[in-house]
C-alpha cells in the first residue's frame, strides 16, 4: 500500500482554502479533530461553510469550549450546515446578528446527505421533517402511501476527521462514541485529513477492524 | 386538590412501567433520561443513544471518565457488556428504520392531533432539532414526557401546537405530572389519573379535548 503524507496541524491548515467548504466531525467535541481546529484558528483561515453535527460547546460563564468551538469564536465561518447549535450561545449570538448563516438540518437527514455525497447518490428520501419547516421548497415524494422529503446530496471541499488510530496507508479505527460523523465525512469530501491519535506502520491493523479504508484519505495528522 | 407542584419523578416512574425485556428505547436528554432510574429490575431494555450506541450504562464512577465515551447530552457514560458503537448514519437508520421501540422525549407542546413541538421558539430560543425529527418520525412508539403545565400555568397539552412542528402526527403517547394520556388523533385520551388529581379537574386545567377511557385507572404512585 502506498504511505500517505504524514504532515503537521499547522501544515494540514494551510491546504485549507478561506471559504472553503468544510466537514468537521465530532459530536460535542467527542471525536473532533482539535489539533487541526486550532491550526485553523491560528492561521486566521475564515468565510468558512462548515458541515458539523452541532457547534460543539461554549460556555460563556467559564469559557469552556471543546470540538470546533473556536472556529465560531474566532468568526472564522460564515455559514453552519448542522442540527444543533443549542450549546454554543455564540453560534446563536453571530446568527442573531447576521454574521453567521445557519441552516438547521435533522441529524438523522444531516447524516444521509453526507453518505450520499460520497456514495454516489442523487439524494435520499427520508419521512423526517414531513409536515414541519424542514419540508419548505422541498420535493415530496409518497412511497407505499408515506409522505417523503427529498434531500440533497452535502459535498465538501475538505473533511477534517479525527481517529483513534491510523495506519500510513491511511486506514482508520476510530473509538466508541467518538466515531459518530468522521466515517461518513471521509467519502463526501475532495480533500480529507485525518487526524489520528496513534500512528502506526501499514499492515498492523487487522484489515477486519478497519472503519474507514484508507483510499478515503488524503494525509495524516498525528494529534 | 392540593396545589399544583410540577412533579418529573412521577412521569418517568409511570413511563418505565412502559417497557418489556428486549425493547430498544431511546430516551431524550432531561425530564426523559430520569426514566432509566425507575425501570423495574425484572425487566431489561436496551437503551440506544443516537451519538452512536446500543448497550448505554450509568454514568462512570469518579475518575471513570473516557473522553471517547459519551451521551447524546455529551456527559461521560458507559456502555454495558455486550453493547457496541456505530457511526451516525447507522445510528439514525436503527432510528428511521424502526428498529426503536420507545424513544421517549420532553416537549414545549403536545396536542390533540399528535403533533410534537420541542425545537425552537421563534425569536427566542433556536438551538435546533437535534435528532429529535428523526426519533419522533422514526421510532415505532412515542412518548412525550412532560409537566402537565409551563411554568406560566398553561396547559402544555393542545389543541393545535402553535409553535413550529418537530413532527407532524406522531406522537402516541402522553404521560404528565397529572395522568396518562393516549393520542387519538382528535383527542386526548386519558387512560390513567395519577391520584391525588381526578379526572374532573384535569379536563378542567387541559386546554384540549380530554375523553375518558373507558378502562380508566386511577395509579396510586408508590
Amino acid at each position: 500500500m502506498i504511505a500517505k503524507p504524514v504532515i503537521s496541524a499547522r501544515e494540514a491548515a494551510a491546504l485549507i482554502q478561506p471559504g472553503s467548504v468544510v466537514h468537521i466531525g465530532g459530536f460535542l467535541g467527542c471525536g473532533s479533530p482539535d489539533a487541526i481546529i486550532a491550526a485553523l484558528c491560528e492561521a486566521h483561515i475564515g468565510e468558512l461553510t462548515i458541515v458539523c453535527n452541532d457547534t460543539a460547546i461554549y460556555d460563556p460563564k467559564t469559557g469552556r469550549t471543546t470540538g470546533l468551538a473556536p472556529l465560531i469564536l474566532n468568526h472564522l465561518v460564515r455559514k453552519v450546515i448542522t442540527s444543533h447549535i443549542g450549546t454554543n450561545a455564540e453560534t446563536q449570538k453571530l446568527m442573531s446578528s447576521g454574521e453567521i448563516e445557519v441552516e438547521l438540518v435533522p441529524q438523522g437527514t444531516l447524516a444521509e446527505r453526507i453518505r450520499a455525497a460520497g456514495f454516489g447518490l442523487g439524494g435520499i428520501l427520508t419521512p423526517t421533517g414531513a409536515g414541519t419547516e424542514v419540508e419548505q421548497g422541498k420535493h415530496v415524494f409518497e412511497v407505499n402511501s408515506r409522505k417523503y422529503l427529498l434531500e440533497l446530496p452535502l459535498p465538501g471541499d475538505v473533511a477534517i476527521i479525527k481517529a483513534k488510530k491510523g495506519d500510513r496507508a491511511g486506514n482508520l479505527v476510530y473509538a466508541k462514541t467518538a466515531r459518530n460523523f468522521n466515517p461518513i465525512m471521509a467519502p463526501a469530501c475532495s480533500l480529507v485529513i485525518a487526524e489520528v491519535e496513534e500512528l502506526v506502520e501499514i499492515g498492523t491493523i487487522d484489515p477486519d477492524h478497519v472503519h474507514t479504508p484508507s483510499i478515503f484519505v488524503d494525509y495524516l495528522v498525528t494529534a | 386538590m392540593p396545589e399544583y407542584i410540577e412533579n418529573k419523578e412521577i412521569i418517568a416512574q409511570r413511563i418505565a412501567r412502559f417497557f418489556k425485556t428486549g425493547d430498544v428505547v431511546n430516551l431524550g436528554i432531561g425530564l426523559p433520561t430520569l426514566v432509566g432510574n425507575y425501570i423495574p429490575k425484572e425487566v431489561t431494555v436496551i437503551l440506544q443513544s443516537e451519538n452512536g450506541l446500543i448497550g448505554l450504562g450509568p454514568e462512570p464512577a469518579p475518575g471513570g471518565e473516557d473522553k471517547d465515551l459519551t451521551n447524546a447530552g455529551g456527559k461521560a457514560v458507559t456502555i454495558l457488556p455486550g453493547g457496541c458503537f456505530f457511526d451516525s448514519a447507522t445510528s439514525f437508520g436503527i432510528i428511521r428504520g424502526g428498529h426503536v421501540d420507545y424513544t421517549v422525549l420532553g416537549v414545549l407542546e403536545v396536542d390533540q392531533e399528535g403533533n410534537l413541538a420541542n425545537y425552537k421558539i421563534p425569536g427566542k430560543m433556536v438551538p435546533g432539532m437535534g435528532g429529535a425529527m428523526d426519533l419522533v418520525a422514526g421510532s415505532r412508539h412515542v412518548i412525550a414526557a412532560t409537566t402537565h403545565f409551563e411554568k406560566s400555568g398553561a396547559s402544555k397539552l393542545k389543541r393545535r401546537c402553535s409553535l413550529p412542528l418537530t413532527a407532524a402526527h406522531e406522537v402516541d403517547y402522553v404521560v404528565t405530572d397529572l395522568g396518562f394520556f393516549v393520542v387519538s388523533g382528535h383527542s386526548f385520551i386519558l387512560k390513567e389519573v395519577f391520584a391525588p388529581w381526578t379526572a374532573e379537574w384535569i379536563i378542567a386545567h387541559t386546554e384540549a379535548d380530554v375523553e375518558l377511557a373507558e378502562d380508566i385507572l386511577l395509579w396510586e404512585p408508590a
